[in-house]
């Protein structure tokens, strides 16, 4: 019999093991999911704490309830992976022996990475809400929060749902306006991205909704650390921002057990192959969920699509036969934008966030990057269907794993940003055709073409392949 | 794809300037595409460059500042003096490599 180790419950281990344990029984697959505790947190509703809409009992669940009881759950912390002998040591000294390991720990909030950030403002004046403490104490800042300059902050990317900084900014936004503090409040929201957001189109819209809300952008801002005495955030080129309330999202990394293993990058994100999400050192262990290093939104989306084509994979090679599912990198985010409404955006790897209706063109029923109230009761939804249908392993109605074009309003011209992916011969398309000759999956085909790139800049000439241009193309700065 | 003319001979680049072909590359070519963009290069400047190129091959992506810092060892308020304003873009054009990305 094959073991299956799934190291983390949260929503990618939790899938992975529900549906592997309804595709196989017990006696041909044994799998064990290790995590540190039995809370399962609705990681997408701490945004929603500090503004009252939900409470700590909308967002815990017990683990174990919603992992089939064929499954092993064992709680405890990690050690370390041993790769050489396919053992994983648990901190209370037990071992697992596994064939096939799922590391799905995901990535967390490290605000000691910033010299400054938790210090003697945190928990006072500094803030974050991606973990439950953190929302619970920032709940009770906005309640005593009187007006001022309030600064919403990204220490670093990546870091999981890319988009939550920004619906905490509109959130708070129609908080403030509710309680009659808008007036007194200075919002700033403050990213080391060069725009808004990543994508060109998202980036557009989303920085309108903010000069639509008078809130103010500073981009390109790498943060060196917080000064405590003056309440300013300092940036490595010497720029200060000040603050009487920050919410930060501080700097994301993996797990400590994955760097003790020797199987991360220096933000213990483990590396992997971009369509099959196979570990790019080891080829028995495979990361899913915001653990690895795939190249699209650190999303719960994400997760959800890329665990469906690890499954059918799995289940290929379990059963001797080729594995045939790639992953397109797809996500599919709600974003709130206060006031009752919300945004959508649904992209992969080649394709960026576009306008236009969503699943279905010209019925919807969603608007893709534009705020309806719709989208709105599409995000608060869905908080049912993470616990009755996502964990458990149930299909989701109208969602398609790979992305689609049908309904998307393409824009040409604004894609040449350099989001896509490069042109370089990359790691994983070159291990993608080594592992192929093994039997493993080759990169699914791409299902929608990356529109045709214009220039990038005004003063570019216009050049077909076989033209030579006189003089560089330099890039704005 | 353009190719443009850079330190008299023909460079593949993408629509931004940034090289798309890393063999194409040498020292020379750096040093040209850094005075381009202002930058006369120095010894300091070559460092976390020579970092780069030699961080590129293995992982198929440019490393970001914090790989620049904590694997490479080059501290970050240095790399913002020697490459003002954008360093992670500035260093990557320099060397003959995409943009960093970490940013979906």
């Amino acid at each position: 019999m094959k073991r299956l180790v799934i190291l983390g419950g949260g929503t990618a281990g939790t899938m992975v093991a529900n549906k592997l344990r309804a595709a196989l029984g017990t006696h041909e697959l044994h799998i064990t999911v290790v995590d540190r505790d039995d809370a399962h947190h609705y990681q997408p509703g701490y945004l929603f704490m500090p503004f009252g809409i939900y409470n700590t009992s909308d967002i815990v669940r017990s683990r174990h309830r919603f992992i089939d009881d064929g499954v092993e759950l064992v709680l405890t912390e990690i050690d370390r992976v041993d790769p050489a002998s396919r053992t994983v040591h648990l901190a209370d000294g037990r071992l697992l022996a596994y064939d096939v390991l799922v590391i799905a720990t995901g990535v967390s909030p490290r605000p000691d990475a910033t010299p400054g950030m938790n210090g003697k403002l945190w928990g006072s004046s500094i803030h974050e809400f991606y973990s439950l403490p953190g929302a619970q104490a920032l709940t009770e800042a906005m309640r005593r929060f009187r007006g001022g300059r309030l600064v919403v902050h990204i220490t670093e990317m990546p870091i999981k749902c890319p988009v939550a900084p920004m619906e905490f900014t509109f959130l708070a936004d129609d908080w403030l306006r509710k309680h009659r503090i808008r007036e007194r409040t200075e919002v700033t929201y403050v990213t080391p991205l060069d725009g808004a957001f990543t994508k060109p189109v998202a980036s557009r819209e989303l920085a309108t909704a903010l000069v639509d809300r008078q809130i103010a952008l500073e981009t390109d801002f790498a943060v060196e650390h917080i000064d405590n005495d003056t309440s300013e955030l300092v940036s490595f080129d010497g720029r200060r921002i000040g603050f009487d309330l920050l919410v930060t999202v501080p700097l994301n990394m993996g797990a400590d057990y994955i760097a003790r293993s020797g199987l991360g990058d220096e933000l213990n994100l483990v590396p992997c192959d971009q369509h099959t999400m196979r570990s790019l050192a080891h080829p028995e262990i495979h990361v899913l969920g915001d653990a690895g290093t795939l190249q699209t939104s650190k999303a719960g989306s994400v997760a959800h699509f890329a665990v469906d084509v690890f499954v059918h994979n799995f289940l290929d090679e379990f059963n001797g036969r080729p594995a045939t599912h790639g992953f397109d990198g797809h996500a599919n985010c709600f974003i709130e934008s206060g006031n009752g409404k919300g945004m959508l955006l649904d992209f992969n790897y080649t394709t960026e966030p576009f306008t236009g209706d969503f699943p279905l063109p010209v019925v919807g029923p969603f608007k893709l990057l534009k705020e309806t109230r719709l989208n709105h009761i599409g995000k608060l939804a869905f908080r049912w269907i993470y616990w009755n249908l996502l964990l458990p392993g149930r299909p989701i109605p109208l969602i398609p794993t790979a992305m689609s074009l049908a309904g998307k309003r393409v824009e040409k011209d604004v894609t040449a940003a350099g989001t896509g992916m490069p042109a370089f011969p990359t790691v994983p398309e070159e291990l993608g055709e080594r592992s192929a000759t093994k039997g493993s999956p080759p990169p699914a085909p791409r299902p929608a073409p990356k529109p045709a790139q214009g220039p990038q800049l005004e003063t570019t000439p216009l050049a077909t392949a076989d033209q030579v241009l006189p003089t560089p193309i330099i890039p704005k700065f | 794809m353009p190719t443009t003319m850079i330190a008299g001979r023909p460079i593949d680049v993408n629509d931004e300037g940034f090289l798309s072909s890393y063999d194409q590359w040498d020292e020379k070519l750096g040093a040209e595409l850094a005075k381009l963009i202002g930058i006369d290069m120095t010894e300091a400047h070559w460092a976390p460059i020579r970092f780069l190129r030699a961080d590129y091959p293995a992982r198929g992506e440019t490393a970001t500042l914090r790989r620049a810092s904590t694997v490479g060892g080059f501290a970050i308020k240095d790399l913002f003096e020697l490459f003002p304003g954008k360093p992670a873009k500035k260093m990557a054009y320099i060397a003959g490599l995409p943009k960093p990305k970490g940013c979906v």
